[in-house]
This record gives C-alpha cells, structure tokens and sequence, in this order.
C-alpha cells in the first residue's frame, strides 16, 4: 500500500524556486533513499513533505490524505516523524526531558529507544548540549520514533559523524527496517544506502529524474547525477 | 539534595524566619515588607513562566498585576457600599471574602491574558514587546479615564478582606496567607516546567520547528502558558490591593511590568526560585537604600547591568552555578 506519494511538487523560498516537480512514491515498510548533489533540493524536498515549507504546486499525498494547506505539526501528527538536518536536539533540556516531550502513545516507547540505543540509556539525565555528536544524533532520532511515526524521515543522519559512530546510526538503521518501519533516507554514502534502502530517487535542480531500485542504480546513473 | 534545591529552601526559610523573627521583635513594619517581597515573589513567578521558561519578553504584565488588583478593589468597594458590581446578565454582588474575590481576579486577569496573548503572540521578538506593552498601557489609560472607580486616584476599601478563620488585619496572618500562596504558585510552576507541556515550552524557546517538527504547535503552548502566567501574577495584584487595602492605576503602568521584569532578572531567569531571590534583593535594597537616599533606584540599575553582565543566571546563578550541570 502506498504510504507516500508526492506528484509533480514545486516550492521556492520566496522568489527563488527551489523545486521544479519532484515525484515520490513510499510504500508501507519500503526504505527509499532520496539523492542527489549537493543543492539539489533533497532537504528542501524534505521540507516540503512535513510542511516547513509550503508547496507552491503537485500533490502531496500521506497515509491517505492530501497535506496541501495543513499547518506542519498536523503533518507531524499525522506521522511524519522527521529526523532534521544536523543533529537538532533541544539543547537546554536533558536526554529524558527530549525524548518525554515528543512522545505519543504507540508501540515505540522510552525502553525501545533505549534499547536501540543503549548508549542513551546511560545519559538519561544528562543536559542534551553535553552529549556527542553522534549520541545528539541518536537522541534525535529517538526522539522522531517516540512520536510513533508511520514514516521516519532521516535527513542527513550520519553527515559528519565518525566512522564507527556512523556504523552504529547505520545498524539502528537496518534493525528499524527489519522492524518493518517505513523510512525515507537523505544521505550521500552510496554503500551504506545500497546495503538498506529498496529503492532510490535521485534529484537533479529540483528535479526527480531517475526513480528505480536500488540494485538497478547502475555506475551510469550514478556517475551522471551523483558525481561519484 | 543539589545545590539549587538547597538554595531554594534557603530563601524560603529566609523569607518566613524574617517575618517571624519580626513577629517576635514586634516590627510590624518588617512583617509587611516581607509580605510585600511574597507578593512581589508571586507576580515574579507568574511572569518567570513566560519570560524565562517560554523566552518571551512580555512587557506588559503590570496589566494583569493591575486587573486583580482592581477586580479586588471593585468587589471590596461595591460590599461596601451594597450596590450589585453589575445586574445584567446576572447580579453579581460585592464581596469582602478573599476566598470569593481571588477566583473573580484570576478569571479577569486571566480572560485579559487570554485575549493580549492571542493577539501578541501572532509576533515575536521586539515587536511582541511592544504589543505587549501597548495592550497594558490601553487598560492603563482606561483605569485613568474612568471615574467611578477613583480614575486617577485610585480606590481604597480602608478595610482588608477576610480570609475564614484567620484574622487578616494581623500582619502576621497576612503574610501567612501570601507566603502560602506563593509557595503553591511555586509549586504549580514546578509541576508545569517538568510536564510535557512545560517541557514543549522551555523546547519551543530554543527552537520552533524542531517542536513542529514533533507535532505540538507552539502558538497554543505560548498561549496556555501566556494564560497560566497572567492569572498568577492577577492573583498576586488581589494579594497586594489587600494589602494596601489601595488600588491605583500605578499597579497598571508600565514601571509595574518593568519592576515584575527586575525580580526576575534580578534573581535568575527560567530558574524555579529566581522570581524569590529578586523579590527579597529588591525590597532589601529598597528598605535600606531608600534610607540614604531617594535615588537608590539608580543603584539598583547599576546592580541590574551588572548582574545582566557578569551574571546571566541572576542571583540564583550566582550561588548556585549554572542550571544542569
């Protein structure tokens, strides 16, 4: 069944038009990795799915409803769970004070979040500012599966983590799949992505210009719309 | 116990030891500042919800500090006089029991908070200062203008409302009654700050959409919390028009928001026990500045810059370090 499905969408942060008809499609505990350079509009499209960012044409289309005009924590509550950008945690509350203002009733809770991530187990009552790079990355998201989302957006998730660090974000990753959560993934690692996601959309100038599975993302494609 | 917590029962303990110290001295005169330091303490609680667990600036609270004053006054005025404050919709009579006027000036202020909030938090930042502060200074204007409740002179009610089972004309009393209030008031914000709800709010401070981002609306968080504030800080302008048995549009000006902004300041932003601290500094240094000179204020200013520079946390901050180490 298709969970998401995004047709033709445009946007543009004021004047400048920022896509120019990007389509999607998610189906339910799919893992789809959205690509492309650069400033080609991934986390743009991303802010346009949750409703950051109003779209300014297309159909966005989630869990059976159309998004258009929704102000963007009924988009949330609905059950995007998004992961933002660059570790985003609440700086000035503690692990547990973040994870607890997020949460709504459903199958995640603080003992699944734990156990993903042990490590945020430990730092329970510590402020979120203190922790690491990779432990703020964790706490976020934790903090979107708390909210009990039908689909879990990561936007850049492992983006300048380091190598082990990024290994364990990768394997949380994997577990929540086999988990048969639905994820939506922005990263930039060819390898790590192939090894997760089913299919892939590439974007090029706010354009979605190849959609296919993952295995069919052959070093053409690559080459031609990733630089790789 | 952190140091925090200790800090806090501190100031507590300070505050009620001063009154019954004063009690057993006989100072009748050093019972009534402490009950002004609580009430004060209150109105600094109330605001400290919004201005320093939500982040926004409001400049304008003297009006719901002057709404439960003037709802106090109003209904002391009109049992005195046995005349109904209104008779349509229905007949609402004066009242002289606190317990029957507090509810009525938390309502006022309250419904007052509810309407500013709504407006003045569609903006942010300087401007949300200023609409805060024009929406005070309209309800400062009207209490001037409109003669039957004293305009500006004000009104008095000479006699002090009653409380069951206490007399309210012993200082004494009095200041069990503020004091009591005050430590539920503190109670209350420390229930709300650790709530998802308090939780959303202290979040929405340092970033709004990563609270949209998990599906709460900061608007309504503010709003609620806009609300919660100004019926607090109504409740402690009731407490301190019984206590001067006096209301005057003076408790409505803009000093008023601006000196309920200096208890805060003062004794820590966003931190439980900062509103006490302020409140407790400021009316020492007001009783024993103002002695040797009128113009302690510009002392207090010069104590206000540099705690503003030296020490962002306030006066709590000062002793008990930063908040969550």
């Amino acid at each position: 069944m298709t969970l998401l499905e995004m047709s033709g969408v445009t946007a543009a942060y004021g004047p400048v038009q920022a896509l120019f008809g990007v389509d999607l499609a998610l189906a339910e505990g799919e893992v789809v990795a959205l690509m492309g350079r650069n400033g080609m509009g991934k986390t743009t499209t991303i802010r346009t799915l949750t409703r950051l960012l109003p779209a300014s044409g297309g159909t966005i289309r989630f869990a059976g409803r159309d998004l258009a005009g929704l102000p963007a924590h009924r988009a949330a509550q609905l059950g995007l769970g998004l992961v933002p950008e660059g570790r985003r945690c609440f700086a000035p509350l503690s692990v547990a004070e973040n994870l607890a203002v997020a949460a709504r009733p459903g199958a995640w809770t603080l003992s699944g979040v734990t156990e993903l991530f042990p490590r945020l187990g430990e730092r329970l009552g510590q402020n979120a500012r203190t922790l690491s790079g990779g432990e703020q990355q964790m706490l976020a998201i934790g903090r979107a599966l708390l909210t009990n989302p039908r689909l879990l957006i990561l936007d850049e998730a492992t983006e300048g983590l380091a190598p082990l660090v990024r290994q364990e974000i990768w394997a949380a990753v994997r577990r929540l799949k086999s988990g048969g959560m639905s994820i939506l993934l922005v990263d930039k690692s060819l390898r790590e992505l192939a090894a997760v996601a089913d299919r892939a959309v590439v974007l090029e100038r706010g354009r979605s210009v190849w959609a296919g599975a993952m295995a069919a993302l052959t070093p053409e494609v690559t080459d031609r719309y990733l630089g790789l | 116990m952190t140091r925090e917590a200790a800090l806090n029962a501190a100031l507590f303990v300070a505050l009620i030891g001063t009154a019954l110290v004063a009690q057993a001295l006989g100072e009748g005169f050093i019972i009534t500042l402490a009950t002004k330091a609580a009430i004060f303490a209150l109105a600094g609680v109330g605001l400290n919800l919004v201005l320093g667990y939500g982040g926004l600036v409001s400049f304008g609270h003297a009006a719901f500090f002057g709404l439960g004053g003037y709802a106090t006054g109003i209904l002391a005025s009109h049992a005195m006089s046995g005349v109904p404050v209104a008779t349509l919709p229905f007949t609402l009579n004066g009242s002289t029991e606190m317990l029957a006027i507090w509810p009525l000036a938390i309502a006022a202020s309250g419904l007052a908070a509810l309407a500013i909030g709504a407006l003045s938090l569609r903006t942010s930042g300087v401007y949300f200062i200023m609409v805060t502060l024009a929406f005070a200074q309209m309800i400062y204007y009207l209490a001037i203008s409109w003669p039957a409740y004293g305009g500006e002179d004000g009104l008095s009610f000479y006699v002090r409302n009653t409380f069951p089972g206490l007399n309210t004309f012993d200082p004494i009393q009095f200041f069990a009654i503020c004091a009591g209030l005050l430590a539920a008031a503190l109670g209350l914000v420390a229930v709300l700050t650790r709530s998802r709800f308090g939780l959303a709010l202290r979040a929405a401070r340092q970033n709004e959409s990563r609270v949209v981002a998990v599906g709460i609306r900061p608007y309504s968080i503010r709003l609620l919390a806009f609300m919660l504030s100004g019926m607090i800080v109504g409740l402690a302008g009731s407490l301190y028009a019984d206590l001067n048995r006096f209301v005057s549009p003076a408790m409505l000006s803009w000093h008023m928001s601006g000196e309920i902004m200096v208890f805060v300041i003062l004794g820590g932003v966003g931190r439980l026990f900062g509103p006490v601290a302020g409140a407790l500094a400021y009316i020492a240094l007001e009783h024993l500045l103002g002695g040797v000179s009128d113009y302690w204020q510009a002392l207090l200013g010069l104590l206000l810059l540099a705690i503003v520079i030296y020490a962002p946390g306030g006066l709590i901050g000062l002793i008990a370090g930063r908040r969550h180490v």
